[in-house]
């Protein structure tokens, strides 16, 4: 947004960098964390399924120097800390047959596609604050007086990645699996819109121009998280991610005991790795904006201001921040490990005729009550 | 700057825009759809209409060629099959094109009411969306009414024709 006029703009050092390779090495650096944390979601979410299931989860595999470190080899071996490295190279090095009923084009197109939104969605996040001089500026890739909007624009070409791989696969069950998708996701995209129309109500009181920003709604949750006066727009939207990134309960794509493994059946090695790391990838941003927009971002404690300035400030507000977005994280998984598959007209059912009209009375009722709250 | 990437998005849009009309297999079409229209946010990113961009990505390459596909998909239309247009046909198209033609030259003739700047940096009420919708519902409230009530007389038309076949027999999936 903050797009200088031409004489404003500083002539480039020559020691310097120039601002767009800048840009990129940001957005690299953050789209390797996001991948990294999304790596580590994957052996998290064995980790949460065997404890639940009352199993260990990986515990064997090991490298060769770090793991016979005396004490903290064994003990990271324990953890499971290593197994990603060697799923990722597993899914790197296997042997990658791609069948020849498939339409080749859309087949390899089809993994890029569901990768691309998931990592460009996070370049609007607000991660952090950094104060200086009394002074909060986000720490976030571009901040947009669209954001919200933008992340649903981009996240709503997720869906090709599914569509795609379905049709493109030329088989039964990952067509019926892409078809599916692409209804569910349509479906609940429309709950998810109108349930956080409240929340920038909120945030845009009269004589606030925050626009669609998240930063502003961050900084409006400074006292009362917005899950604590708009729960039920906050169940919405948690339930509309839940069905948006085809997490359990809502996992009608790939159903495996419906679908083998639905869109992604005919993909091996590589391929399936980026689907695999795209729905891992989504569910954090999806985490990410629901802490923002209901738990209160970097706040730590509602009414519980922390001030610290600096750099230090800066690493405590993205330490809160992620500590929370883990939570969420690790609360998708419980779920998952919890409850059972609803059928696919179940689905359906929910999303029209329950959480679309509770969506449009929690707007109006919410509506009336901050014009008479300004009045 | 600007103007290299108006004309590379221009390029993209329009390209996108001619392959749709060209290709024979319907997927590839909707796909090549998608690209137009990514074109065209593209392009008002460029005027710094953000809003907008947003909107179209949302609505258009989102939703509508979600749903595109998924008939496309599910009528397995064969994209061999050869189609002849009728002569009248045919000459509707060319009449519709010729008069596309002259309307973009009488635009181009009064085109002292072209502007090629950019939005102004600063929005005249709040942020650039507050502004947008202040401007919607005040100078534009009739035509934005009028896009609702069109809205609503399609969909009023889905449900009657979904409705009718359901009742008719079971024919209908």
């Amino acid at each position: 947004m903050n797009r200088q006029p031409k004489q404003w703009r500083p002539k480039p050092n020559r020691m310097e960098l120039p601002t767009f390779v800048w840009v990129i090495i940001k957005a690299a650096v953050l789209a390797g964390v996001l991948l990294s944390i999304s790596n580590l979601a994957v052996l998290g979410e064995r980790k949460v399924s065997s404890w639940i299931q009352g199993r260990v989860g990986p515990n064997r595999t090991s490298v060769p120097i770090i793991g016979s470190i005396p004490v903290i080899g064994p003990m990271l071996t324990r953890l499971g800390l290593f197994q990603p490295v060697a799923d990722g190279l597993k899914l790197l090095l296997k042997e990658d047959p791609v069948p020849d009923h498939v339409n080749k084009l859309y087949f390899f197109l089809a993994p890029v596609a569901a990768m691309i939104p998931a990592t460009t969605t996070v370049a609007v996040l607000p991660f952090g604050q950094i104060i200086t001089d009394g002074v909060s500026v986000p720490l976030v890739l571009a901040d947009l007086d669209i954001g919200i909007l933008f992340i649903f624009a981009v996240s709503s070409l997720g869906v090709y990645g599914m569509i795609l791989a379905g049709w493109a696969s030329n088989s039964k069950y990952p067509f019926i699996g892409g078809i599916r998708s692409s209804a569910q996701m349509i479906s609940y995209e429309l709950s998810m819109g109108l349930s956080i129309l409240p929340v920038f109500m909120w945030a845009n009181a009269p004589g606030v121009d925050s626009g669609l920003n998240l930063f502003s709604v961050v900084q409006t949750q400074q006292g009362a998280w917005g899950v604590m006066f708009m729960p039920v727009a906050a169940l919405l939207f948690l339930v509309s991610i839940f069905a948006e990134t085809n997490r359990l309960p809502f996992d009608m794509p790939e159903s495996e005991s419906e679908l083998v493994a639905g869109f992604s059946t005919e993909y091996g090695s590589f391929k399936f790795g980026l689907f695999f790391a795209a729905e891992y990838a989504h569910i954090i941003v999806g985490s990410g904006v629901f802490v923002v927009l209901f738990l209160g971002g970097w706040h730590w404690l509602p009414w519980v201001p922390m001030h610290v300035e600096g750099l230090l400030g800066a690493a405590l507000s993205i330490g809160v921040f992620l500590g929370k977005t883990t939570f969420i994280v690790f609360f998708f998984m419980w779920i998952r490990w919890t409850l059972p598959r609803f059928r696919y007209d179940q689905i359906m059912k929910l999303g029209w005729t329950m959480m679309l009209p509770l969506a449009v009375v929690n707007l109006i009722v919410y509506a009336l009550i901050f014009a008479l709250l300004d009045s | 700057m600007v103007d290299f990437l108006f004309y590379m998005f221009a390029l993209t849009t329009l390209l996108g825009a001619g392959s749709v009309v060209l290709s024979r297999n319907p997927v590839n079409a909707a796909m090549l759809l998608i690209v137009s229209f990514v074109g065209t946010a593209s392009l008002f990113i460029v005027l710094g209409a953000y809003f907008l961009a947003a909107v179209q990505l949302a609505v258009y390459a989102g939703a509508v060629i979600v749903l595109f596909l998924f008939i496309i998909m599910l009528l397995n239309v064969d994209a061999s099959r050869k189609w002849k247009p009728s002569y009248f046909t045919m000459a509707g198209g060319l009449i519709a094109g010729i008069l596309m033609v002259f309307a973009v030259l009488h635009l181009f003739k009064r085109g002292e009411n072209f502007t090629t700047d950019t939005l102004s940096e600063s929005a005249p009420i709040g942020t650039t969306t507050q502004s947008f919708g202040v401007e919607l519902f005040t100078a534009y409230m009739l035509p934005f009414q009028l896009a609702g009530i069109l809205l609503l007389i399609a969909m009023l038309g889905v449900i009657f024709i979904s409705k009718r076949t359901s009742d008719k027999g079971k024919e209908a999936v």
